[in-house]
């Protein structure tokens, strides 16, 4: 379950705040990579096997956050920032129940973790939860292998199976799933659904399809008046229109877009219902879909915190937090017309970097979605006031509805 | 907003002389707007006063003034110029003094210019503490609490509320000028009388203390669409109660979560827009409470400032261009990251590598100063480092420090954990080191916390630092995986070498026989996201280079390291100059230093920059790495000062090509033996001399030589150990101070010169490729022989010598580079006395007057002498038009003079006790930095200097005079003429006695240790109470010592213009005049144009 309310916990109380980890020397640990390529360096967190699709992510910060991230769930994490887990692990920053990583590349693990805040050391939380990581290697020259051939299917290999023959071991990553053609919705999302009551006065309730949902995304809502109800990504339409909700919005999320017709179909159907829509991330790649639009796999995806972004309606800049490997195909110029008939879209945000899609709106709906993380956690809460604008174009609706009953 | 139509030409002001907490920093940052704003097509008119810089060479600008930075100078050029805007934030917290004077003297709308970079507005928020403070709330961030106090009854009533300790900053100064922590009544009085005379408006702000809180500082940009983005954290391993600018630095920061960033950054954001900064950049600092969290702002600048450098540096992200460019009405995603090219520069730039900073400070220089480190900065220079990890980068920024003891080291250590720790407590340089040996002795991470506050994630650093050492020591061989574990984790060979018990060399030989070599990684914003184009590189040993093949012909040029007394930005000036000449011939030019603050370390400066310290080792490393590609012509070592020269020996000796004069021919100047010989061989004369390595050997020479004697240590840089010593029992003193820093020793001796008094002395730049020789200029100090010539004031052209004289200079000058066998830069200091020219030692490297001389006479030999190192001779950069064809001893008289003269750092230090220090000159250097006044004549361009230096000399007003027996005859003349010109003149009972009989009405006043009771008003007590505006204190015998050491110092506790030489008394005295009649302004180019007209 996300965790939807602050931890009850008392903060940790100690003076120095500083929890000292273990000292015993670390075994040897391979990074290995689909093309053959191998880093050898030390075991970090649980030993064994792990199998993902390698991707880096370049925050300086939050790596509780990111680690905590559903939509990184299959995915073996690189942290460009050389130095992870020097603030250790708190209740606070959780962004789910627990790390969905699939394996963790770092290149020096604190060895003592030192904030107020903290409760237990990253290296308590990576060995209790299962997770194989590998420390000690050139984390730079992975990524800048992985810019310019493409996120790729890797897999770490400790303890015993650091022995393994080096074709045994590819062979092993081979074998692994591709992040292509791949749900991976079912993983992560609640199995029951839970509601969260709206902070303040109540302006309605939102159905949130939980699709690898953060809880800063949940909190945000509740604090903008939301009653947030929260779906299992398995439910129907005819469901969600039974709630009958002020809104939907589609989280952030694992897995490709390409392969959530279902999640795509009831978009449509509860579209065409006239119900009010914004979406996140995968959210936004869905939007696409829906619209008849298709999505793709970016070479090696936007994972970081620095992301610049152009809202076109204000011409501002926004820097925002990415985690996307997959894309929405569309012009960013123009006005375009939905191919299953939900009327104009336009781009509204896109990525400074590389011309990416990072944001649509339909002019005849009541729809729009952002590719980037509003919520941020990590990363700067430049688009938080999205939120509010979610809010009243869900006010502006409800109102327009009013003025039609009366 | 596209770039502005309405903005054509613009006045840059810079950050005049380098001083404690102003340095180069903002010669990089104004070079970098000056190159930008003429790539816009914008007039750029500069005014700078430092001729040392390089943004003040006029090719950067098209009209440079080399003027005092004063309201009246600056309106001059304006009246002149008619600039279109004035950028003031690029100059340091001077340039921004500056604007606001112009801004309330109405001159600003007198000329219909405006302020760009920041608003008058925006200014007066950021800096006027009450104003900033009601913005910060507003911010909903919180503040310390706080009083602002006009008088120092008023601080000690505010005080009882806010309790001891407590800290004070007074208003609109830089570098923590005149703060402190009051830890009782009397500290809080002495601290806050200092603060209300510093700050120009009369005002301090007394403040709760948050002493030991975590200190973080974010460097933001924004544009005049709101768009801000944060370009660098930077967090202070010292916590709060050491300024930022004497901490060790590390970034990005290290031990926030991401909510606490973010929130610093909201603020942030809040902040600079509630400012309104919008377009240019600011530093915001905060302190962290390390229990709790609370946050609380400490301050802002709405500039660019030593941190902006930093954080350029430690980014790739160069904030002042960007600043220049946004200040042209540019938005940030209007504006490439030249770095990867393809990306705007709207984005925050992330860091796959730590940065640390380590400050470099001159205690040395100052024994009498506390060395306690305060909220007052006191460094006077900072090293840099690049490391994939915390433990490397700190390694590798403490040996680039170049000091005796400043890396962590594993020898004999006979302090118990309490007295370490008790030493801990109290911040001072070399800490960090303190609490290495703690921990060595067994201390425990929390122990080290409660003494130092110092976070426990950095002190574990260090713990893991121990660690890798036992094993280093304790491995049964030195293998490759040992050997890899401990270049991971910073250590020198050296270190590795202090460990295992052999030496460094050794070392070096078994890690290349086991194939491990340090891999260059880049310096890119992004973390690897995106391709970079700009190879600037730092050294790691990890896996895979990035270092790319190049077929050129390369040249390497070594930098000077940090600033520090003596070896400055005239040094970087001269790298700068020849990565330029260099370039433009063809070569591939690769940098390699470890100033932040510098041009050099500009990723635009040379082809390719290595930002490496700057040892034997970690040189060869880079040399290595770029021999795999194309053809290394050689190193440049004569440009950077002592720590690049007294690298050659060992370039040689590893078969690296050494461009220029070669390190026999640098042996020859420098071994008193040999240089004996060539002047010998010149038919040359030197003062009677010898050698010592021990005090006894030193007394032979000194009574075989006869007393006064200057001793010196060779192979030192600015003087150091420098002094005039006139018996037995000063020599004796001398050395047992000397001991223990290792500087006199076999192989290193002392060398002893006859002193000689009354001498004038000449320093002399040229240039010699083997044939011919050039002089660059002759210049003529000022003071008397016996002060350091970089303490000396000079002038250029000289002014009291004849042809022949100069005529005689030209010809031992080019005696002495025939014989030492220079090619390149030789500068040479004699002494005239009694008609006789005495040599008194030659360095075949560059000076520090090599930028004056460019600017003085517009003869550019740092170019000139990197083109000679590689094969150009004098007579081709003739022909070229790279050299005037009459060269630098033979002015013109229609020349103007220039005076380039000394600023001394006095006023920054006090004693643990609070007093001043004492500010005598002698024979070591301790100035930071220099200004230079040009004019038609001697007294308007030394008037001009001491206006730029210190604000001027008064032009009414009491001069207090008290000088020694043998000057007594010399200020009949000078005093007289100041009688004549109304001045009051006030005297020690001594001096008034003599002035009296030559007709010179002198009020008595007592000396400070005759004071007889309660009533009886002192010297000092009068300087205190503001009725003296001219100090004039020579030195004199042991009795009147103390005396002279409390005038002085209380003249410079009240910034008061003190002189300690005749001479420069007397040419103060001719300048008034030419004061009263007000100053002309003419630029550079201006000068060169009438330059070429005469010949």
């Amino acid at each position: 379950m996300p965790d939807s309310t602050a931890p009850d916990q008392a903060p940790a109380s100690a003076d120095l705040n500083s929890t000292v980890s273990g000292r015993a020397v670390p075994g040897p640990a391979v990074l290995v990579l689909e093309d053959g390529r191998r880093f050898v360096g030390r075991s970090y967190g649980s030993t064994g096997q792990t199998l993902g699709e390698v991707v880096f992510a370049t925050g300086m910060t939050g790596y509780q956050e990111t680690l905590t991230d559903p939509s990184y769930a299959g995915q073996i994490v690189l942290m460009t920032a050389p130095h992870v887990g020097n603030t250790g692990m708190n209740d606070d920053d959780m962004e789910s129940r627990q790390i969905w990583v699939a394996g963790f590349i770092v290149r020096e693990p604190a060895r003592l973790a030192s904030n107020f805040r903290a409760t237990r050391t990253l290296d308590d939380d990576l060995e209790a939860q299962g997770i194989v990581g590998i420390s000690g290697i050139d984390t730079r020259a992975v990524t800048r292998h992985i810019r310019s051939l493409g996120a790729m299917k890797s897999g770490i290999f400790s303890g015993e199976l650091f022995g393994l023959s080096d074709s045994e071991q590819l062979e092993r990553v081979l074998s692994g799933a591709a992040m292509r053609g791949r749900n991976l919705s079912l993983e992560v999302s609640t199995v029951e659904p839970f509601s969260i009551p709206a902070q303040g006065e109540r302006i309605g309730s939102v159905a949130v399809l939980d699709l690898g949902v953060k809880t800063s995304t949940l909190n945000y809502l509740a604090e903008r008046g939301f009653e947030v109800l929260v779906l299992p990504q398995s439910v129907t339409a005819e469901h969600v229109l039974s709630l009958k909700p002020s809104a939907l919005f589609f989280s952030n999320g694992p897995g490709d877009p390409a392969a959530s017709d279902a999640h795509v179909t009831l978009l449509q159907e509860v579209l065409r219902a006239g119900i009010p829509y914004f979406g996140i991330c995968f959210g936004n790649q869905l939007l696409g879909r829906a619209l008849g639009f298709r999505t793709y796999k970016l070479p090696f995806g936007h994972r970081g915190i620095n992301q610049p972004v152009l809202d076109k309606s204000t011409g501002r800049i926004e820097i925002t937090s990415q985690n996307h490997g997959f894309a929405v195909d569309m012009p960013i110029e123009g006005i375009h017309e939905s191919r299953a008939g939900f009327g104009r879209v336009e781009v509204s945000h896109y990525s400074l970097n590389d011309q990416v899609v990072e944001g649509i709106r339909c002019l005849d709906i009541n729809a729009s979605s952002v590719q980037y993380h509003p919520e941020a956690a990590s990363g700067p809460h430049d688009a938080n006031h999205l939120f509010d604008r979610f809010r009243d174009v869900v006010l502006a609706s409800q109102s327009a509805v009013a003025g039609e009953t009366k | 907003m596209p770039k502005r139509d309405d903005i054509n030409s613009v006045l840059v002001i810079g950050s005049g002389p380098i001083v404690i907490g102003q340095a180069c920093e903002f010669d990089y940052s104004g070079t970098q707007a000056c190159r930008v704003l003429r790539e816009e097509g914008v007039r750029v008119i500069l005014v700078n006063s430092n001729p040392a810089t390089i943004m003040t060479d006029p090719d950067f600008a098209d009209a440079t003034y080399i003027e005092p930075i004063t309201a009246e100078i600056l309106e001059t050029i304006i009246a002149k110029e008619r600039p279109d805007a004035i950028l003031p934030t690029l100059g340091g917290q001077t340039a921004l003094n500056a604007a606001i004077q112009l801004h309330e003297r109405g001159i600003l709308k007198k000329y219909d210019v405006e302020l760009i970079g920041a608003s008058f507005d925006a200014i007066n928020k950021g800096e006027d503490r009450m104003i900033f403070k009601q913005l910060v709330l507003d911010a909903g961030a919180d503040v310390a609490r706080s009083f602002i106090a006009r008088t120092v009854d008023e601080a000690v009533g505010y005080a009882d509320d806010l309790g001891y300790p407590l800290v004070v900053r007074p208003s609109f100064t830089m570098g923590g000028l005149g703060s402190g922590f009051a830890y009782t009544e009397v500290e809080l009085r002495r601290i806050v009388t200092d603060g209300l005379h510093h700050s120009p408006t009369t005002e301090v702000l007394l403040e709760e203390s948050i002493l030991g809180w975590k200190e973080y500082e974010l460097e933001m940009m924004r544009d005049t669409a709101d768009n801000t983005v944060v370009v660098c954290s930077i967090e202070n391993v010292d916590p709060v109660g050491v300024h930022t600018g004497d901490s060790i630095t590390v970034a990005p920061a290290l031990t926030l979560t991401d909510r606490e960033f973010q929130h610093l950054r909201d603020i942030s954001i809040d902040i600079i827009r509630a400012v309104g900064v919008d377009t240019g950049g600011c530093n915001i600092q905060f302190a962290i409470n390390p229990v709790d969290g609370r946050v609380i702002v400490i301050e802002m600048n709405p500039r660019v400032s030593r941190s902006s450098a930093l954080a350029s540096k430690a980014t790739g992200f160069p904030i002042a261009k960007i600043a220049a460019k946004l200040s042209l009405g540019y938005r940030l995603d209007e504006i490439p990251n030249d770095i990867t090219g393809v990306t705007p520069a709207s984005f925050e730039p992330t860091l796959d590598y730590v940065v640390v900073k380590v400050p470099r400070f001159a205690f040395e220089k100052f024994p009498a100063a506390d060395q306690r480190l305060t909220t007052t900065m006191k460094s006077v220079g900072e090293a840099m480092a690049i490391g994939r990890s915390y433990a490397s980068a700190l390694q590798k920024a403490l040996r680039s420090l170049e000091k005796r003891g400043s890396s962590f080291h594993w020898g004999d250590e006979t302090r118990t954990v309490d007295e370490l720790l008790t030493i801990a407590e109290i911040p001072t340089d070399g800490r960090i080191v303190t609490v290495q040996q703690a921990l060595r002795r067994g201390a425990t991470i929390e122990q080290v916390h409660a003494a130092t506050k110092i976070d426990p994630w950095f002190i574990d650093q260090i713990v893991l630092i121990n660690e890798i050492a036992d094993q280093v020591a304790a491995a049964d061989r030195l293998d490759r995986d040992i050997m890899i574990l401990a270049k991971d984790h910073g250590f020198s060979d050296a270190q590795i070498g202090e460990l295992r018990g052999f030496g460094e060399a050794d070392v070096r030989t078994v890690r290349h026989i086991l194939g491990v070599r340090p891999v260059f990684k880049t310096v890119d914003t992004c973390a690897g996201e995106f391709p970079a184009l700009t190879p600037y590189h730092y050294s790691s040993y990890d896996a895979e280079t990035e270092v790319i093949a190049s077929d050129r012909r390369k040249v390497v040029i070594l930098g000077s390291g940090p600033n520090r007394i003596g070896q400055g930005v005239e040094f970087d000036y001269s790298c700068v100059h020849a990565s330029f000449a260099l370039s433009e011939a063809g070569y591939e030019t690769i940098m390699i230093n470890c100033n932040p603050e510098t041009v050099s370390t500009d990723y635009d400066t040379s082809d390719r920059l290595y930002f490496e310290p700057l040892t034997l080792e970690d040189v060869l490393e880079v040399i290595y790495a770029e021999s795999q590609s194309g053809e290394l012509v050689g190193v440049v070592v004569q440009l950077g000062g002592q720590t690049a020269l007294s690298l050659a020996r060992g370039l040689e000796a590893a078969g690296i090509p050494i461009l220029g004069t070669t390190p026999d021919a640098i042996d020859l100047a420098e071994e008193r033996g040999l240089f004996s010989k060539i002047l010998g061989d010149a038919g040359l004369l030197a003062p009677r001399n010898g050698t010592a390595i021990d005090f006894a050997g030193a007394v032979v020479v000194a009574e075989e030589i006869g007393y006064p004697v200057l001793v010196r240590p060779s192979y030192v840089l600015g003087g150091r150990g420098m002094e005039i010593v006139y018996d037995s029992p000063s020599l004796a003193d001398y050395f047992t101070r000397m001991a223990g820093q290792g500087i006199i020793g076999a192989g290193h001796p002392l060398l002893v010169d006859r002193f000689l008094d009354d001498a004038i002395e000449i320093d002399v730049d040229a240039i010699y490729d083997g044939h011919e020789l050039y002089i660059g200029g002759v210049m003529e100090h000022i003071e008397e022989a016996g002060i350091h010539s970089g303490d000396s004031s000079c002038t250029l052209p000289p002014v009291t010598l004849g042809r022949a004289e100069i005529d005689r200079v030209r010809e031992a000058t080019l005696g002495i580079a025939r014989g030492i066998g220079v090619k390149g830069l030789l500068n040479v200091q004699f002494a005239i006395g009694a008609g006789v020219l005495y040599v008194l030692e030659a360095n075949p490297r560059a000076s520090r007057t090599v930028p004056f001389v460019a600017k003085a006479l517009g003869i550019t030999l740092a170019k000139a002498a990197a083109l000679i190192m590689v094969g150009t001779t004098i007579a081709e950069l003739k022909a070229e038009g790279k050299l005037p064809l009459i060269d630098g001893s033979r002015v013109p008289i229609e020349s103007p003079v220039a005076v380039k003269e000394a600023v001394l750092p006095f006023n920054r230090f006090r004693t643990p006790e609070g007093l001043a220090v004492d500010s005598i000159l002698g024979p070591e250097m301790r100035s930071t930095g220099e200004v230079m006044g040009i004019d038609r004549d001697f007294p308007r361009a030394f008037a001009k200097s001491q206006l730029a230096a210190y604000g001027g000399i008064p032009l009414s007003g009491t001069v207090f005079v008290s000088v020694s027996d043998r000057d007594k005859r010399a200020i009949i003349l000078p005093m007289l003429r100041l009688q004549q010109l109304g001045y009051e003149i006030a005297a020690t009972i001594g001096t008034a006695e003599v002035l009296q009989r030559n007709g010179i009405r002198a009020r008595v006043v007592t000396k400070f240790s005759e004071k007889t009771g309660e009533h009886d008003v002192s010297i000092v007590e009068l300087i205190r109470r503001e009725e003296i505006q001219i100090v004039i204190n020579t030195p004199g015998g042991s009795t009147a010592r103390a005396d002279g050491y409390e005038i002085r110092a209380a003249a410079v506790a009240g910034d008061l213009p003190l002189f300690t030489t005749i001479a420069e008394l007397s040419a103060a005295v001719a300048s008034i005049d030419s004061i009263r009649d007000g100053f002309e302004v003419t630029s550079l180019q201006e000068y060169a144009t009438a330059r070429t007209a005469l010949l």
